[in-house]
């Protein structure tokens, strides 16, 4: 698949009082055309950092790039000044944020939100893009839309608001759509909804998705690839199938087992990850999952393992995988 | 099972919204809760499942029904009586950010509650307490001159289990206990009240719209919904043999973490818009999807309660 963003070598710092918070220390994916690719991760993995990042949307200070490229289209997206990114936001790239309450303008009608975009980049008359507005509306799966296009955010609950957000994000048909969280806010039922107006968008307009989130059961259900972070770096990547049938790296299977399984018994014990993330400003020499890890070695604490390749699209860093450490587990 | 601790009989919670509209937030619900049991509430936002929590703590008055505890009507207890009926009845909240005093420290806030019931004779045997209750939930003891800041999402929410613990209670309403936290701390909560419970006996009423979570903790599940309970059964039953046409659009939104029943999963989609709990002054009810002002709950097998 031809890639459409490519995230290399991405280190982003925070400057607060005590120091440096290196939220994101490396990290490397890249995403195909008409992919959805899910970055999962507990708070402060550095999940929304990296997705915040390529739209650069942090505020510098106090954040710091301190290294890397976003290519997006053969361009470098932080090599763009603020005025060039504004023609990539929202045209080019889309996002949906987590919380559709209070990332809708309360004082503004829900139509005049989506047609700024469409009058912006696409240079629609009013006319048109309110056409062109109500059409979304309309499939994003909004009944009455000439109507609705007229309310206030307030009049609508909040999976219909979840629905405008897509709605203002696909109006100009972006190449890649960024969801962080698009629906940890809502109810399962309305969360439902939401994932399937996402997939029937996605198939009509071929837009590439980074979805994030900490749900692995939205993550099954939507994903093609799969991107663990943990601790700002990336332990490990592959497909779906690849990720929850043979997850490699401890913090995943761990991430897996202390799930409850609604098709599963309930008699068996949840297995937790003991212990918290590591601090940030003082990153772990080695591995950063090494203090929470069963199989942690000696050679964890020391040095930070190696990406493993275990097939053209599964890879894990963990040095359980390294050929030295499978004498040492079986001896 | 032996003697139910809790009963709930027709309770129901109106609010006043002014200019004639109510909010019937809890419309007539029934079920009582053995002693040592945990029956799970489930819903989504809205089904009134917290505001019942809350009325049977008798954090709200009623609008109607009793709830019995120990067989002793709750509602007609004078407010003395009521404070102590509070030693027994305890509740851990949500969101562990907000429900501790952040101008505390951990010492102060458990000892307030041993403060309120005289449960701490002197200052020596206040900490001592405090310090056990500590060592219970699984926190450092020396952690307890500390302040709510220092500790993390998952610890403070030990510190909120400690606090409900510290009167000795018989009975915890848990609110969401573990929706604010992350996946992996989840699980370490849950096995904490757990072990609880099989330690000192507890009963839980355990309120969550994780429907996984609440299958794995509980052992009947009541499903909600505007107001109602709609369907009670065995968890394992409800969820292998859900009746009532909301339960199993709820039970087939939840998604597993596993590609390949995703793939070939058939989701029930329910119109969001077609319900809410206002009623208006003329009487004229929002469209009520499943029929529920003209239901009641009926026994189909031994245990499995559905709204008929």
């Amino acid at each position: 698949m031809e890639p459409i963003l490519e995230v290399k070598d991405l280190h982003v710092s925070f400057s607060v009082r005590g120091g440096e918070v290196k939220a994101v220390r490396g990290v490397n994916f890249t995403v195909g055309r008409g992919e959805t690719i899910a970055i999962v991760g507990e708070s402060g993995s550095g999940k929304s950092v990296t997705a915040q990042t390529i739209m650069r949307l942090i505020p510098s200070p106090p954040s710091m790039i301190k290294q890397g490229e976003i290519i997006f289209n053969g361009q470098n997206l932080l090599a763009k000044s603020n005025k060039d990114m504004e023609a990539v936001r929202g045209k080019d790239i889309g996002m949906i944020f987590q919380d559709p309450m209070t990332s809708l303008n309360p004082t503004i009608k829900v139509g005049k939100q989506i047609t700024e975009g469409l009058i912006k980049h696409q240079n629609l008359s009013a006319a048109d893009a309110k056409k062109r507005g109500v059409e979304m509306l309309k499939l994003v799966g909004i009944k009455n839309a000439e109507a609705r296009f007229n309310q206030y955010p307030h009049e609508f609950s909040g999976g219909m608001r979840q629905r405008v957000m897509i709605a203002i994000a696909l109006s100009c048909q972006p190449a890649l759509l960024i969801a962080d969280e698009p629906t940890t806010a809502l109810d399962v039922t309305i969360q439902a909804q939401i994932i399937s107006v996402m997939k029937d968008m996605q198939q009509r307009f071929g837009t590439s998705i980074i979805m994030i989130t900490h749900d692995l059961g939205v993550v099954a259900g939507m994903a093609d690839r799969v991107m663990v972070m943990y601790a700002g770096e990336v332990v490990e990547t592959g497909t779906s199938m690849e990720i929850f049938k043979n997850p490699q790296h401890p913090y995943t299977r761990g991430l897996l087992r202390s799930l409850p399984r609604i098709d599963q018994r309930k008699d068996e014990p949840l297995v937790p990850i003991i212990g918290t993330p590591p601090d940030l400003i003082k990153p772990p020499i080695g591995c950063p999952f090494a203090a929470r890890c069963d199989h942690a070695m000696s050679v964890c604490e020391k040095i930070d393992p190696a990406a493993t390749h275990l097939s053209d699209t599964h890879m894990s860093r963990c040095w359980l995988l390294h050929p030295m450490a499978q004498e040492v587990t079986t001896s | 099972m032996s003697q139910p601790l809790i009963e709930v009989e027709g309770l129901k919670k109106y609010f006043n919204l002014g200019r004639g509209n109510i909010l019937k937030a809890v419309n007539g619900i029934d079920f009582s809760i053995n002693e040592g049991e945990t029956l799970g509430v489930v819903g989504e936002s809205g089904c009134g499942k917290s505001t019942a929590g809350r009325t049977i703590l008798r954090l709200y008055e009623p609008t109607a029904g009793s709830v019995r505890f120990n067989g002793t009507d709750i509602y007609k207890l004078s407010p003395s009586k009521m404070k102590a009926m509070r030693r027994d009845m305890q509740m851990i909240f949500q969101d562990p950010y907000a429900s501790l005093n952040p101008r505390f420290t951990v010492t102060d806030i458990i000892g307030e509650a041993l403060d309120i019931h005289n449960m701490a004779g002197s200052r020596k045997e206040r900490k001592k307490r405090v310090e056990e209750l500590l060592d219970l939930v699984g926190l450092n003891p020396d952690h307890a001159t500390r302040y709510p800041h220092e500790f993390s999402g998952g610890q403070r929410q030990r510190i909120g289990i400690a606090r409900a613990l510290a009167v000795n209670p018989k009975f915890i309403i848990c609110d969401e206990p573990i929706s604010a936290l992350d996946v992996s701390i989840q699980a370490q909560v849950v096995n904490l009240l757990q072990d609880l419970q099989k330690r000192l006996g507890l009963t839980y009423l355990f309120i969550a719209h994780d429907l996984s979570m609440v299958k794995h903790i509980s052992d009947r599940v009541a499903v909600m919904y505007m107001g109602r309970v709609v369907e009670l059964a065995p968890s394992e039953e409800l969820y292998a043999n859900p009746l009532h046409a909301y339960t199993k659009t709820l039970l087939s939104a939840i998604p597993v973490p596993d590609p390949e029943i995703e793939a070939n999963k058939k989701h029930i989609l329910l119109n969001d818009e077609a319900a809410g709990p206002i009623h208006s002054k003329d009487g004229a009810p929002s469209q009520d999807l499943f029929n529920l002002d003209n239901s009641q709950l009926v026994e189909v097998s031994k245990g499995h309660w559905v709204a008929m």
